[in-house]
């Protein structure tokens, strides 16, 4: 998943600061309780990639069966018949990605808007109770989500939201068909509530780290708070920002429990958000227990596979992104 | 401090070496029998403390695959072996049922009270798309009487794999020549329509939040919810109403079938017994034929005798229906193959 920015955001200037204390490095190596403290600490760091190494190779054993016996078509088939043995990826792959991206859609401006009203608009004795709370919804545990997404969410969205949605949108091709309730939609929307607050809390940090120069500069030159917001401050904290989101994505697709309860996980690609779907991390929580077969088993540890080298895809383009966005020494850059 | 750990764990280790003279016997597998296999569990334990036995509730496949590498003592499954997987373990196994479960269908129409029937090519149209209205015509001639609304049927099936989806597919597959071409059995599949739920509790909860939904849940589970379910016509034509009797009843029609030198991997739907649930299945113990350990093998034996007989009793409380009591020699002599370090472990009803 994607890395939290642990250490607090540092100003431009500290950035360029002096290396390391001279007379530090040369206190290096003295003591013997130094050296065995620095060993440990150097085994603990490279613990954690050496598992990431395991993992993968667990994954590349174990799928290995499936690999050799259905080749890259596994990536865009869209049977999934474990009683005939055929098994392609595709639609759990569209799911994943589709319901993800659905989530960003909705989340993206809720978040930001809830992370600059923080930092730029909101009274001094409402910041910390609304930040609180918009924190607190990353506590909630994803099985009541998911509890709270069939009893409250979709018979909402059967009686409120979806009739004038069709009204208005039925012509397209994204609201066709009937609305049962499990759904992209209903998937979507869970994704979208469950990543809010961890865009939004990273956001307000960014934001919160952006100098109060710049926003003076800005309002000097006349520009309402708005246009000061727009045109000073979120350029500013851009990396920042883009790191946020995809901290939010990298949880949506790794997403299980809720997803599983309201996505309706059927092995079908269907365009129409009104749909039910599949996602790949549903599909293995689902699928596993009962897997009896080995191929059957196979083809699930390359369904995991596969959601693993997305997420390193996915944490690898947020990095060029923020690399290259921060190459203007942006606020932000460090911590991501 | 060296030696006062030293003798700390002297004492530790002299405390344990009475457990140690216990058996311990793990078994890991279905999750449908859980809870009375831990109610035996707990109450064979209260009678016989000399054997510790542990079961957890990991899934069929997975039983059969922890069976198979040998890290459980036995397995649990709702779904017999394959031949294959069988041979691919020396055929060292014997399926001991325990108990019967069932499936029924269960649905969501307002302002419908009394229960639908259903019958067999009915249920596979509905699960095959084919039939997608309530007020269907075949659906009103077995219904007389009953006004059944104009609503679209929604299909809701299990999206995890699971011992229940396996009877229930099986039971379509020998109804409808067509869902067995198309579809088969098997603890997932390839559903034709539907949404799928997670678990009993997914499937029942997206029945009862989807208006016009018909989905299929434990007959065990629906009882103790009390849940509106759908009857069934069996074999013999006649409409049985889904309960722990006619459960039982579908096992002791199978009876003339399996003949008494069984080895029980059978299914038990379409039962052609004319009391008998149509939708009805064994849950099996797992066992190996040849034990190398010679005391595990005994009590395994013991204990599983012991739930065959006086365990029977706990079974309806719980939502499960019991074995039919003319199944009992059949299994004897099952139980009579197992052997633990190349002896024959069982000793006489009495004895066990």
């Amino acid at each position: 998943m994607t890395t939290l920015p642990l250490e607090p955001v540092p100003s431009p200037s500290e950035e360029t600061g002096p290396s390391p204390d001279p007379r530090w490095q040369a206190l290096r190596g003295v003591d013997r309780s130094d050296r065995i403290y620095q060993r440990v600490l150097t085994a603990f760091a490279l613990a954690l990639p050496f598992l990431i190494l395991v993992i993968l190779g667990v994954l590349l054993v174990n799928a290995l069966p499936a690999v050799r016996r259905f080749g890259p078509g596994f990536l865009w088939t869209s049977t999934w018949d474990p009683v005939a043995e055929v098994y392609g990826a595709a639609p759990m792959i569209f799911g994943t990605l589709a319901s993800s991206f659905l989530a960003l859609l909705i989340a993206v401006p809720l978040a930001l808007g809830v992370a600059i009203f923080l930092t730029e608009f909101s009274p001094r004795w409402l910041r910390q109770p609304v930040a609180f709370l918009v924190e607190l919804l990353a506590a909630i545990p994803s099985v009541v989500y998911g509890l709270w997404g069939i009893f409250v969410l979709i018979p909402f969205l059967r009686s409120y939201v979806v009739p004038p949605l069709k009204a208005v949108f039925g012509w397209t091709p994204f609201l066709q068909g009937a609305f049962y309730g499990n759904s992209l939609l209903a998937g979507g929307i869970i994704l979208a509530i469950m990543i809010v607050p961890y865009i939004a809390a990273v956001s307000r940090e960014v934001l919160l780290a952006v100098p109060t120069s710049q926003r003076e500069a800005a309002l000097a030159m006349g520009a309402t708070r708005w246009e000061a917001v727009r045109s000073a401050v979120l350029p500013y904290g851009r990396a920042g920002l883009i790191g946020a989101i995809i901290l939010g994505l990298g949880r949506a697709l790794g997403e299980t429990m809720a997803v599983t309860m309201v996505i309706g996980n059927r092995h079908d690609i269907a365009l129409s958000l009104l749909q039910p779907a599949y996602t790949m991390a549903a599909a293995i929580a689902n699928e596993f227990s009962e897997a009896t077969t080995s191929m059957y088993l196979s083809a699930l540890f390359e369904v995991g596979l596969i959601l693993f080298v997305l997420t390193v895809v996915v944490n690898a383009v947020a990095r060029i992104l923020i690399w290259r966005v921060a190459r203007g020494a942006a606020v932000g850059s460090r911590a991501l | 401090m060296l030696r006062r750990t030293l003798t700390a764990i002297g004492i530790v280790g002299a405390l344990a070496s009475p457990l140690a003279a216990q058996v311990r016997l793990n078994g890991a597998g279905a999750t449908f029998p859980n809870i009375i296999y831990q109610t035996w569990i707990l109450t064979y334990n209260q009678k016989f403390d000399n054997v510790e036995i542990n079961y957890q509730s990991i899934g069929s496949g997975g039983g059969i695959r922890q069976f198979s590498d040998k890290t459980v003592d036995f397995g649990g499954t709702d779904a017999p072996m394959s031949d294959s997987a069988i041979a691919a373990i020396g055929g060292n196994v014997l399926h001991i049922p325990t108990v019967l479960g069932a499936v029924v269908p269960t649905y969501n129409l307002a302002g419908v009270s009394q229960p639908i029937r259903f019958t067999p090519d009915v249920l596979a149209d509905i699960f095959l798309g084919k039939i997608t209205n309530w007020s269907d015509a075949r659906i009103a001639s077995i219904n007389p009487g009953l006004t059944l609304p104009r609503q679209d049927i929604i299909v809701v099936h299990r999206s995890d794999g699971s011992g229940t989806s396996y009877v229930w597919t099986d039971y379509l597959s020998k109804v409808s020549p067509e869902w067995l071409q198309k579809v088969g059995r098997g603890t997932s599949v390839n559903w034709p329509v539907g949404l799928g739920g997670r678990g009993n509790e997914g499937v029942t909860a997206t029945v009862k939040q989807t208006p016009g939904a018909i989905g299929y849940v434990e007959l065990g589970y629906a009882i103790i919810n009390k849940m509106a379910f759908g009857v069934v016509r069996n074999k013999s034509g006649n409409w049985i109403t889904p309960s722990l009797e006619s459960v039982t009843a579908a096992a002791q029609g199978a009876m003339d079938d399996l003949g008494p030198s069984t080895d029980f991997r059978v299914s038990l739907t379409d039962s052609p017994g004319a009391q008998a649930y149509a939708i009805s299945s064994f849950t099996w113990l797992l066992l190996r034929k040849e034990y190398p350990d010679a005391a595990k093998a005994r009590e395994l034996v013991k204990f599983v005798w012991w739930c065959l007989t006086e365990g029977q009793a706990k079974a309806p409380n719980l939502g499960y229906a019991p074995l039919p009591k003319e199944m009992l020699p059949w299994i004897e002599a099952r139980l009579k193959v197992i052997t633990g370090g190349g002896r024959p472990v069982w000793r006489g009803r009495a004895a066990n």
